[in-house]
């Protein structure tokens, strides 16, 4: 009996508990979810850029037969978005188109083919305007406002100078500026976007099931755009095939097929193809930056200067925010004191973009890091011992008042270190292979939501029932990131309890408690100290069932899991037994778990947006990238990446790790061959042969290091892990790039047609410069 | 234009009327019930609609329902046995070659497909055997880690 101890996974590698959903088919995606007389929704959409609306002619599709409801901008005249200051969009075009591929009508067929051929039938009259297809030519004072309210296309500008920048560089020994372009990325998940939509004429009421990371803002968005009261709607949340940021706002797609559904007063699916999942967007916007850093011959940061122009797309979205984090990220992983940065966002007539993994964080991130590096070379310095001179002295807190507590960056880079083998083979290896070195850093959960309502940031209730399960509610959307099972792990932790014990319900807004979405890697942190919460109260309420039955004080029972007890020679009583004494008073058990962020963590108000950054726990990143380059055809080979990542306490081993891989290797799809081209404003390379993720055969072995800061507020000490380790790939690239062949490559994506030309550009020079010298 | 389709389904014989030009996915999707034959793209480009067809994978979004007549085709909800899972579902579960799941299915029958000719891959062989499925999540080295999984249980005898 004494042998009986309480079960513990927290640290452990553990399987995802819908995983046997997932490897036998059985997991059910929106498109999945068949029923007999489900319509079928198609999306018509512009085949221009820019232009105002004069006609858009339905009649043909709606006389087709077989065609229940088809629906224009005119039967909405609702905006949408996430950010309450910016919602310009709306579901159906009216007045104006802003980019190609933006929706302007849909019809709900008895089938596909019907649907089709009634898109074909719409026809639209339009004036067109000058599109701008570039963030310069939008903000040029002559051009034509995309929106009304924004002239000039400024979406939003940001500016702050914390500390004197011009002190800052007089002190330094180096100072050196550089130039940055980075393309515009696709989250490009494997899921494409889909909904059904599910009227009940009868009652007045919608259900949609949406492929989304936030089933919550899905459910304002559609009592928006519907004008139906919140309570007649419901949001499931199905298994969902990735996010990566495109889903973390409301998409058309769902508010689409809400509307053909009422319209038809049936049930509708949109299965979206892979080119409208593209042009749907929400990607990582196309980036330019200066930077300017002042670097002292003992590698101290004197100042850094940062100008940085987003392409923001025909929309906000996220847009504010995206340009916002890009600035207060510059801090809160290394020690700077004089910072001056300058944001614009530009609207332009391209698809809107969005929260791309990392968000706001990446393209900065490169910026700095690949100067940084190019620097300590010229300073002659290693690489490492110039992050190593500017470490942050935490608990602290930065300039722009950003709260920092746990900080193993320090630990990461001595980890990349050793395992590399940096000081051995650094400058040492054959030719044509090279070494770099980069570090990065990200927030768990951003400390103030989008949407302030003034309720906890997490609620997680406990259902505890005769049967002895313990049900997990949670709004909290596993999106494939491993939520659902961190949730269980934790609560079975707190418990003692084996997880089977635990079963969890996600993803239907008529059972669980609303949860803000799975964004800003803010799930393990916040609801994960939501379900801590909720299982100590469920722990107190069977303690004190178990006391009562054993007729101890609470005090004296200790609870082992399976076994509750009174006494080291106490028998005891068992769970179950527990349990039904539980039930004596109350019945069926729910308990409640909530969690907040502390007004510490808020960020600052030293300039407009400064709250933006702000979170209780930042989590850090160090990678050493191994490349081979042939100089013969450009081609690059990554060969190995060490990577370690500070995720303050690794509850799931398995997952930290897999997520840790899947951000790096993101990271390397954005460097070395991910880009969003576009001609004339359509989107080139929406398909997944021209949008050139790597593949299996292009993709390096990556080695994992955990970094356990144990961060004072997070879940038993855990941070974010599924997001910081995605930026520093990529300068970490271009280095070990540097260090093979000597050519920076300040431009991103590294292709080998950039590589190649870079060098016969050199080849060029050198034989121009050595005159007598060529062949 | 409609005609009778007859195939081996999951090791059953099954019977069904299909148009001319329905596809292999659409059949298994729509008109069977099976879901877990995933598409993931507009046609040919990301892996997750693999099935086998007579043990071999085959891209079911390129190929015709009407061309699988009296062949044998086994999506993933033919694997597993007496409700546990097969070796390569275990490997993926296990090592974790699935996050999201949606590429999940086509990766394990690419798997599956590859073991059959290949009980033993190497790292490469195993590269060189799903080169042509695509996960945006993992970063494949997990995917390869839970194919080596696998091989080994099989070749253990611990699961088929």
């Amino acid at each position: 009996m004494n042998e009986i101890a309480p079960t513990h996974t927290i640290g452990a590698y553990v399987p995802m508990v819908d995983g046997p959903e997932k490897v036998s088919g059985r997991a059910k995606y929106t498109a999945d979810i068949l029923q007999p007389g489900l319509l079928a929704g198609r999306i018509f959409r512009s085949p221009y850029s820019h232009a105002e609306i004069l006609d858009v002619d339905v009649s043909a599709a709606q006389k087709l037969p077989g065609v229940i409801a088809v629906v224009t901008g005119a039967d909405c005249d609702k905006t949408f978005g996430v950010l309450p200051i910016a919602r310009t969009e709306h579901p159906l075009a009216r007045d104006r188109v802003r980019y190609r591929g933006e929706p302007v009508a849909a019809v709900a067929a008895i089938d596909d083919a019907t649907a089709r051929e009634a898109l074909r039938r719409i026809r639209m009259t339009v004036r067109e305007l000058p599109a701008y297809y570039d963030a310069k030519e939008a903000l040029s004072p002559e051009a034509v406002a995309l929106h009304a309210h924004k002239p000039g296309n400024l979406e939003r500008d940001v500016f702050f100078e914390l500390g004197n920048v011009e002190a800052g560089f007089a002190e330094a020994d180096l100072v050196r500026e550089g130039t940055y372009n980075c393309a515009e990325v696709c989250q490009n998940q494997m899921e494409m976007h889909a909904a059904i939509a599910e009227y009940d004429a009868v009652r007045d009421r919608m259900a949609v099931h949406a492929s989304t990371q936030v089933p919550y803002y899905v459910h304002l968005m559609l009592a928006r755009v519907l004008d139906m009261d919140m309570s007649r709607i419901r949001v499931i949340k199905p298994h969902v095939g990735g996010g990566f940021g495109c889903r973390t706002e409301t998409l058309n797609v769902e508010l689409i097929a809400a509307l053909l559904a009422r319209k038809a007063r049936s049930s509708v699916r949109i299965m979206t193809t892979r080119e409208e999942t593209f042009i749907t967007h929400r990607g990582r916007p196309e980036t330019d930056i200066r930077l300017k850093i002042g670097l002292r011959r003992d590698g101290r940061i004197t100042a850094v200067e940062c100008e940085c122009d987003q392409r923001g797309g025909a929309h906000s979205g996220y847009g504010v925010v995206t340009i916002l984090y890009a600035g207060s990220m510059l801090y809160a992983i290394y020690d700077l004191h004089h910072v001056k940065y300058i944001g614009r966002r530009a609207l332009t007539n391209t698809p809107p973009c969005g929260a791309f993994r990392g968000h706001g964080t990446v393209n900065i991130r490169f910026a700095f890091e690949s100067l940084l590096d190019q620097m300590a070379q010229e300073i002659g310095l290693d690489p490492i011992a110039v992050r190593r001179a500017n470490y942050l002295n935490a608990p602290t807190f930065t300039d722009n008042d950003l709260m920092v507590n746990s900080y193993g960056l320090p630990e990461c880079v001595d980890w990349v270190e050793r395992a590399s083998h940096w000081r051995a083979r650094k400058g040492r290896l054959p030719k044509g292979k090279g070494l770099g070195f980069a570090c990065s850093h990200y927030i768990s959960g951003a400390s103030k939501p989008v949407n302030w309502t003034g309720e906890p940031h997490a609620t997680v209730k406990l259902k505890l029932d005769f049967d002895g399960s313990i049900v997990l509610l949670t709004g909290a959307a596993e999106i494939g990131q491993g939520s659902s099972t961190v949730l269980v792990q934790t609560v079975a932790e707190v418990l003692g309890l084996d997880l089977a014990r635990v079963r969890i319900v996600t993803g239907d807004s008529d059972v669980v408690p609303k949860d803000n979405g799975s964004y800003s890697s803010r799930v393990t942190f916040m609801v994960g100290n939501a379900a801590i919460e909720a299982a100590q109260n469920l722990k107190r309420v069977l303690v004190a069932a178990a006391a009562r039955k054993l007729e101890a004080t609470p005090d004296d029972v200790e609870c082992l899991g399976e076994l509750y007890r009174a006494g080291a020679q106490d028998k005891g009583l068992t769970f179950d037994e527990v349990v039904i004494e539980a039930l004596k008073d109350t019945g069926t058990i729910t308990v409640t778990g909530n969690y907040s962020t502390i007004p510490e963590s808020h960020g600052g108000k030293k300039y407009r947006g400064a709250a933006i950054g702000g979170t209780m726990g930042y989590s850090y990143s160090a990678q050493v990238v191994e490349v081979s380059v042939d100089e013969e055809t450009g081609v690059i080979t990554v060969d190995k990446v060490w990577v370690a990542h500070d995720c303050g306490k690794a509850l799931n081993r398995l997952t930290v790790e897999g997520q840790v891989q899947g951000s790096v290797w993101m990271g390397m799809g954005q460097a070395m061959s991910e880009e969003a081209g576009y001609h004339d404003g359509l989107m080139l390379m929406a398909n997944m042969l021209d949008y050139r993720v790597p593949t299996i055969q292009d993709s390096p072995p990556i080695e994992v290091g955990i970094v356990e800061s144990n961060d004072p507020h997070g879940p038993f000490g855990a941070k974010e892990a599924g997001e910081g380790s995605l930026a520093a790939f990529l300068p970490a690239l271009t280095n070990a790039i540097a260090d093979a062949i000597g050519i920076r490559f300040n431009d991103l994506p590294v292709t080998p047609d950039r590589v190649f030309e870079a060098i016969e550009k050199r080849q060029r020079a050198r034989r121009h410069g050595t005159k007598g010298n060529s062949a | 234009m409609a005609r009778i389709l007859e195939l081996i389904l999951n090791g059953r014989r099954r019977v069904d009327a299909v148009p001319d030009n329905l596809l292999l996915l659409d059949y298994l999707r729509e008109i069977v019930g099976l879901t877990g034959t995933k598409t993931g793209c507009d046609g040919g480009e990301c892996g997750a609609c693999t099935v086998l067809v007579d043990d071999v994978p085959r891209l079911s979004c390129l190929t015709l329902a009407a061309s699988v007549q009296g062949h044998r085709v086994d999506t993933v909800e033919s694997l597993g046995h007496d409700g546990t899972l097969s070796a390569v579902q275990r490997g993926f579960h296990e090592k974790l070659g699935s996050q999201c799941g949606y590429c999940t299915p086509g990766y394990i029958m690419a798997s599956v497909g590859l073991l059959r000719r290949n009980p033993h891959p190497s790292d490469d062989e195993i590269r060189e055997g799903l080169g042509s499925n695509i996960c945006r999540c993992t970063g494949y080295v997990k995917i390869i880690e839970a194919v080596k999984y696998a091989a080994e249980l099989q070749s253990a005898g611990v699961a088929p």
